[in-house]
């Protein structure tokens, strides 16, 4: 059973993704084209980069629900200070990164130092992001932003296909977490946290600092995201990101990660990002209604866990 | 650690599979594109994409049946999409996205972020397809290559001007419960019934400031409440608390009417003062039968979307594309009728209703 069962949580994620796709060949000649397939994954970037900080997060047996509203304000600081400040573009990118990585702290403090449930840490501050987001954009759209601050949102063209910057970086970064996940003493005690932080600390882990580290990183990826945010709309909205905590659980989940913490794979969150991606485009494609692809997505949300939670009691 | 060796060699080639098999896909890629954009190009089918602010709304769910039956009528294809939320400009900007990717030659959109869809529908128009606003003007309005919608000011001269044939002599004393300021169709709709009862002070006219109400000192307590009823309800029980002398009260909407005709049955004022609004639902005109609500005015997201869906059809056959704007219509309808203002009774406004 276990021998069945251990390539079903890694591989699974991916037949999933390549069978959608087959479906969705099959049924309308628009689906496997170069611009179609790259017009997927740039709507799933700004998710995309978000779910790595999630996954990270999740892998210590954490989650965050602050994400969308931490990458919206990220967002609006960025576009405002450029726009309405006229600060120097790359010094308000740089400002609305640090927005981020703040949140990403504050989390990570609250969480460790006074020993609070991320969830509850996450819930606050999501409503803290959302509401200074509001307050400090005036609930008004920002227009007219710099060309620094799009530059993701470019594309250049490999054969036929125009392929977004964006979505390169958001593939390097995913290369780079499975890096210093897999290969790095920090990636390896990240799910020596999640399998059991008590065990994690005896073994010498600086469990604190790790964990602060871990929501820090996670804050400033949703800083990136909201960059991808601006270049991919050419706005700053604060009305962005209201489901993407959701929508990034979801992919983390879908992936094959345990919400457990401990076990999972940050290639899967990609996958699992894709294959949300996929329905939501391929769905459209052949003309079915957007709320099947919700329970579609719901399905295999639950599938997910199912197998997850074989998997754990086949690994005891 | 838990975790046997067996299962690390495992994941390890899990990872060498899962980048193998994409990297196959991506090679299989382009190969399937040239086969497949070669037949695309014989497709002469005709699709038309709606895009509402969200799936549940009586009023979108309307359009969508709307634009359903115009699409049968003239053999197109509907595509639909919404938003997750009211102003969900990812959403959007994915759907437009993917209905172009589909072959739409014509989208039908009512924005949810007026300003933040720019872009995208300017790349939509870029690659040729036609699109149409419904309902909601973007800013700016040109950034469509057409407006289908109500004219919300005549909707609200409308009722300003019933309400003033009511009232008569009688000073009026009004409270009016608002979407959220800086909303166009609030804006519009709010001025337009200071205009139609002679208020606003020159202010209330249909290209006055968008941002703004006309100043009226008749009006006594103006609240936001998104044209929501439970915030509309507590929106007028402060307004009573405020104010005890309101005679009449405007509504944006009549969820919003609702709210606030509880709020006054629970202060036994309800037969004391004249709530007039906007948007002729199915169960605001049936407050009107039942004497709660005065007068509405009704709009037709139905013909809205049925006369986008037509405009489609049309510029793919003849290539003529419709532009500015278009005037849906907008009817009073009334129980009460008063001399010299055209108003239609409920049973009109029941055969012609949405929700």
């Amino acid at each position: 059973m276990r021998s069945l069962v251990a390539p079903l949580t890694s591989l699974g994620p991916l037949i999933a993704l390549v069978l959608a796709c087959a479906y969705f060949a099959s049924q309308t000649d628009r689906f496997l084209t170069g611009t179609n397939l790259s017009l997927v994954v740039q709507q799933s970037m700004v998710v995309g980069v978000m779910s790595i900080g999630q996954t990270i997060i999740i892998l210590t047996a954490g989650i965050d629900l602050s994400c969308g509203a931490v990458m919206a304000l990220s967002s609006v600081v960025m576009a405002r200070l450029a726009v309405v400040n006229g600060i120097d573009p790359y010094l308000s990118i740089l400002i609305g990164l640090l927005v981020g990585l703040a949140f990403g702290l504050l989390n990570g403090l609250l969480v460790t130092r006074f020993d609070l449930p991320p969830f509850i840490v996450t819930l606050g501050t999501l409503n803290i992001a959302f509401a200074i987001t509001h307050i400090y954009s005036q609930n008004q759209t920002v227009v007219g932003v710099p060309p620094e601050l799009t530059y993701f949102g470019n594309t250049f063209v490999i054969g036929q296909t125009a392929i977004t910057y964006g979505t390169i970086l958001m593939f390097v970064l995913y290369l780079l977490a499975a890096y210093v996940l897999r290969q790095t003493a920090v990636g390896r005690h990240i799910y020596a946290i999640g399998n059991n932080p008590e065990a994690a600390r005896l073994s010498g882990i600086h469990t604190v600092k790790l964990l602060v580290a871990v929501y820090a990183v996670a804050g400033l990826l949703y800083g990136v995201s909201a960059l991808l945010a601006v270049g991919r709309t050419g706005v700053g909205d604060p009305n962005a990101g209201q489901n993407d905590n959701l929508a990034s659980i979801t992919a983390v989940v879908l992936g094959g990660t345990s919400l457990f913490g401990g076990r999972g794979r940050i290639m899967g969150t990609l996958i699992g990002v894709l294959i949300v991606g996929v329905f939501r485009n391929g769905l459209q494609l052949i003309g079915v209604e957007s709320v099947y692809q919700v329970l579609v997505t719901g399905i295999l949300v639950i599938l997910a866990v199912v197998v997850d939670q074989f998997a754990r009691r086949h690994q005891e | 650690m838990r975790r046997g060796s067996g299962s690390r060699w495992l994941r390890a080639a899990g990872t060498a599979r899962v980048v193998l098999a994409l990297a196959l896909l991506l090679g299989i890629v382009p190969m399937l594109a040239m086969v497949s954009q070669s037949a695309s190009a014989q497709d002469k089918e005709i699709i038309v994409g709606l895009i509402t602010k969200t799936e549940t709304n009586p009023f979108f769910v309307k359009m969508k049946e709307g634009a359903q039956k115009a699409a049968e009528a003239d053999g197109a294809k509907l595509l639909t999409a919404a938003g997750a939320f009211d102003a969900d400009n990812a959403g959007q900007t994915t759907a437009i996205e993917n209905m172009v990717t589909a072959g739409a030659q014509g989208i039908l959109i009512t924005p949810g972020d007026t300003k933040a869809i720019v872009p995208a529908i300017e790349k939509a128009r870029q690659a040729g397809v036609l699109v149409i606003a419904l309902d909601t003007p973007t800013e700016p309005m040109d950034a469509t290559d057409a407006l289908f919608a109500t004219d919300n000011f005549k909707a609200g001269l409308l009722i300003g001007e019933y309400a003033k044939a009511v009232m008569g002599d009688k000073t009026p004393v009004i409270a009016t419960i608002d979407g959220s300021t800086g909303v166009s169709v609030s804006v519009l709709r709010h001025n337009g019934f200071l205009a139609g009862y002679g208020l606003g002070e020159g202010g209330a006219t249909p290209t006055a400031d968008m941002s703004t109400f006309a100043p009226a000192s008749q009006v006594v307590c103006s609240q936001d409440a998104d044209g929501d009823q439970a915030k509309s309800q507590t929106a007028m029980e402060n307004c009573l608390q405020a104010n005890g002398d309101i005679n009449v009260v405007y509504t944006i909407n009549e969820p919003a009417a609702r709210g606030v005709y509880t709020a006054l049955k629970a202060a036994g004022k309800e037969k004391d003062v004249l709530i007039v609004s906007v948007d002729g639902g199915c169960d605001g005109v049936r407050m009107i039968e039942a004497g709660e609500l005065a007068a509405t005015s009704q709009q037709y997201p139905l013909k809205m979307a049925q006369e986008g869906v037509d405009a489609v059809v049309n510029f793919v056959k003849t290539g003529e594309k419709p532009t500015g704007y278009h005037d849906t219509g907008v009817t009073l309808i009334t129980n009460n009728p008063q001399p010299g203002i055209d108003s239609k009774d409920t049973k009109f406004g029941l055969e012609n209703c949405w929700g």
